[in-house]
């Protein structure tokens, strides 16, 4: 199974173990949404949209002295290569605490009391690390509607295929591998705000995983800044 | 039951002290019980302080998913049970609910501590179906690794049902074989709180944490290996708090095993 | 306007206070929102180009009401906090409430010009219409904008809404809570502009460009038979709100 996933340091789909997938960034992808983007890893895509500041219903979730953040992360019926059912899912809820979880360190919650600040993430195209994809595109968006933010957050996994170690699993590496590690990272604090993982590891190598998640992150959050400011720069330069 | 001020919590800690007298990194006494519902195939009743779980195990026949023909199913799932706690609501689970379900599974299945394979009966038709139920009785703070270890003390102490001439379970019938359990698989959380790190947080711990770190490890060949890892909490980790974590949940993992055989 | 930088959250702005839009870090400020850098003695602050309106004691803003209650109104001032118009803020007459309605007065979905007399710490938005400013709009069309623009849309000492005016015929009122209403003869060419000015909001010689854009539009349009030169204030229009003198904000109306 190694010798058809890594020949010689390159991957299946020509990559090398450390390399990402390409990305694409857009910010300012919806109209009715207050903030909005949509994020790519390679194949996989979602888009986010933020709704708020804005009133909480039901009324009995509003905490007096802070925004709440709610997020809800959904996979298309479509985004899968077999059509996986409407609703949410035991595994959707997972990933909306989570990616919420990831976000919330970054949000000034404190600035808007009683209100909700609602995000929705949308997977159009699943190939492996929805939940990283969806957070890169949220925090965008998060940004996009004007939320006062400490910094953008940038999420990628890193996994194991055979012996090696390899950074953003997609394809056959996903179903076939030993591990899947995504980790969501805020890079001037050097805190890790999202952490999982599946798979059999120890702890010195689980070190070393995380760390070339993190390098992934770093890449992503160029690029994240970069989609930011060229929607804006844009008008500037007409 | 007398609650905490998490702002209590926070200063306690600050000094390196627990409100209830425990060194950081102590677990609180952990007492289990197997065997109590006679109606499931395997079962236990754990104590981790003042938390209490029960977790049953129902062993049936079904059949197979489509994409795992030869592979048997195991299920994991929690009840936040209402009595448990002024915080739980009857209805579906709730996100904490079905994070500790899905944590635990997978602690136990990524460490393939029960073979899938070796619960195939027929290929494509019949596989047994492994149900491991935890019921949270009392919430005391760390449901996770309470029912971590009833589901690991219910699954090693669980018999095979005997099928009778038709191919069903034949519910009148006690099986003696054991179900195939390997690796002892067990999570262990750990909590930051200020600038310290914390074992086994109590209600009121889990109540003032900024973060947590769910660490599932197993035996394999004479070592201790990792086999899950869930954060949770509204802020942040830094390579090294994970790192320390995880060097404690290597250790806290192995104390805890002991207590089941 | 003067050269700012566009910043996004998270970029370092230098080593200081900060301000409104941007926050402290061991004595560094960071900015919070994407947004235009600007530093006043000391003081890092960013003007955000995107976000909802966050009421702010003093504003002049455009409301709709949304609820009537026992002597006083439920305002919608375009944000996630209610805010309340008491009815003694209302008029200074003396209204007998159990002989009349205060719908007479302000009625479920009309729309107010009214100040922003205070804010609570819990976002208690408090609502008067003594500024001579204040008043009921009625007819004409409304437009929401990024609270963010007003002061583009506004222009200096005014100098851009009332170009539109001119050369429009209309009356334009901009709330800073990002509602503007326009009322005249062409309302759809002054709706149109003031949502140019919006997407083009930090273009150099934004002036000229709306003025050249203004001119196209109005050689084209329709001519509009009318009595009265709309930007004079219809006295008919102003609710009698009882209030004699009153003092003028500083707003921008």
């Amino acid at each position: 199974m190694e010798l058809e996933l890594i020949k010689n340091g390159t991957r299946i789909d020509g990559r090398k173990l450390d390399e990402l997938r390409p990305i694409y960034a857009a910010v300012g992808v919806l109209k009715n949404a207050n903030g909005s983007a949509m994020f790519k890893l390679g194949n996989t895509t979602a888009i986010a949209g933020v709704f708020g500041p804005r009133k909480v219903f039901p009324k009995h979730q509003e905490e007096a002295e802070r925004a709440i953040l709610r997020t809800k992360y959904n996979m298309a019926p479509f985004a899968t290569t077999e059509r996986n059912r409407p609703g949410t899912s035991r595994r959707s809820t997972e990933i909306s605490m989570v990616t919420r979880q990831a976000l919330t360190p970054l949000v000034f919650l404190d600035e808007f009391p009683k209100t909700a600040i609602d995000v929705h993430i949308e997977v159009l195209q699943a190939d492996a690390s929805t939940r990283c994809v969806g957070i890169n595109a949220a925090a965008l968006a998060l940004a996009d509607a004007g939320i006062p933010m400490r910094d953008l957050i940038s999420s990628c996994s890193a996994g194991k295929v055979g012996e090696h170690t390899v950074l953003d699993v997609a394809g056959k590496e996903d179903t076939e591998g030993e591990l899947d590690l995504p980790v969501a990272y805020y890079p001037r604090k050097k805190q890790i705000t999202l952490l999982q993982m599946d798979g059999v590891t120890d702890s010195r190598e689980v070190k070393e995983i995380i760390k070339l998640a993190v390098k992934g992150c770093e890449k992503i959050y160029d690029e994240q800044k970069k989609a930011l400011r060229s929607k804006y720069k844009l008008e500037e330069s007409e | 039951m007398i609650e905490i001020d998490p702002l209590l919590v926070r200063e306690v800690i600050e000094d390196g002290k627990r409100v209830d007298g425990r060194p950081l990194d102590g677990y609180r006494e952990v007492s289990i019980e197997t065997n109590v519902v006679p109606s499931a195939e395997g079962s236990a009743r754990v104590r981790l302080g003042d938390t209490e779980v029960l977790a049953g195990v129902k062993i049936d026949v079904g059949t197979p998913f489509g994409d795992t023909p030869d592979e048997g199913v195991l299920m994991v799932g929690t009840e936040f049970v209402p009595l448990a706690s002024p915080e739980f609501e009857s209805g579906p689970p709730g996100e904490e609910a079905v994070e500790v379900a899905r944590v635990v599974d997978r602690a136990i299945r990524e460490s393939k501590s029960i073979d899938v394979k070796k619960l195939c009966i027929t290929p494509k038709e019949k596989v047994w179906m492994v149900y491991v139920d935890v019921d949270v009785l009392d919430d005391n703070g760390n449901l996770i690794d309470a029912s971590s270890l009833a589901a690991l003390a219910a699954l090693m102490t669980a018999k095979m049902p005997v099928l009778n001439e038709d191919g069903r379970v034949d519910h009148d019938k006690k099986g003696t074989e054991p179900l195939p359990v390997t690796g002892r698989p067990l999570c262990t959380t750990f909590v930051k709180i200020g600038d310290k790190i914390i074992a086994d947080p109590s209600s009121a711990e889990m109540h003032a944490l900024d973060a947590r770190l769910t660490v599932g490890t197993f035996e394999k060949d004479g070592h201790v290996k990792l086999c899950s890892m869930q954060k949770g909490g509204s802020m942040g980790l830094t390579l090294d708090e994970i790192d320390t974590i995880v060097k404690l949940a290597e250790q806290k993992g192995a104390e805890l095993r002991k207590h089941i055989k | 306007m003067s050269e700012r930088k566009l910043v996004i959250p998270g970029d370092f702005l230098g080593d200081g206070r900060a301000g409104h839009g941007a926050y402290e870090e061991d004595n560094n400020a960071f900015s919070a929102c994407i947004g235009l850098a600007e530093e006043k003695n000391g003081m890092h602050f960013v003007i955000p180009l995107s976000g909802i309106y966050n009421p702010k004691r003093g504003d002049g803003v455009i409301g709709k009401i949304e609820d009537v209650a026992f002597s006083r109104w439920i305002v919608d001032v375009n944000s996630p906090y209610e805010a309340v118009l008491p009815l003694a803020e209302a008029t200074e007459e003396f209204i007998d409430l159990t002989k009349n309605d205060m719908t007479k007065y302000f009625n479920f979905g009309d729309l107010i010009f009214v100040e922003i007399s205070s804010v609570s710490q819990t976002k208690n938005v408090q609502l008067s219409m003594r500024n001579r400013k204040c008043r009921k709009l009625r007819g004409g069309r409304l437009i929401k904008v990024t609270p963010a623009k007003v002061p583009r849309i506004i222009g200096k000492a005014g100098s851009m809404v009332e170009m539109v005016k001119q050369m429009t015929n209309t009356q334009i009122v901009v709330g800073q809570n990002g509602i503007v209403w326009v009322k005249g003869d062409h309302e759809d060419i002054a709706m149109d502009v003031i949502a140019l000015i919006e997407r083009k909001s930090h273009v150099h010689g934004l002036t000229d460009h709306v003025r050249a854009y203004l001119e196209e539009k109005m050689k084209n349009a329709p001519k509009v038979e009318h009595k009265k030169d709309y930007r004079e204030h219809d006295e008919q229009d102003d609710f009698d709100r009882g209030f004699e003198g009153g003092e003028e904000g500083d707003f921008q109306p």
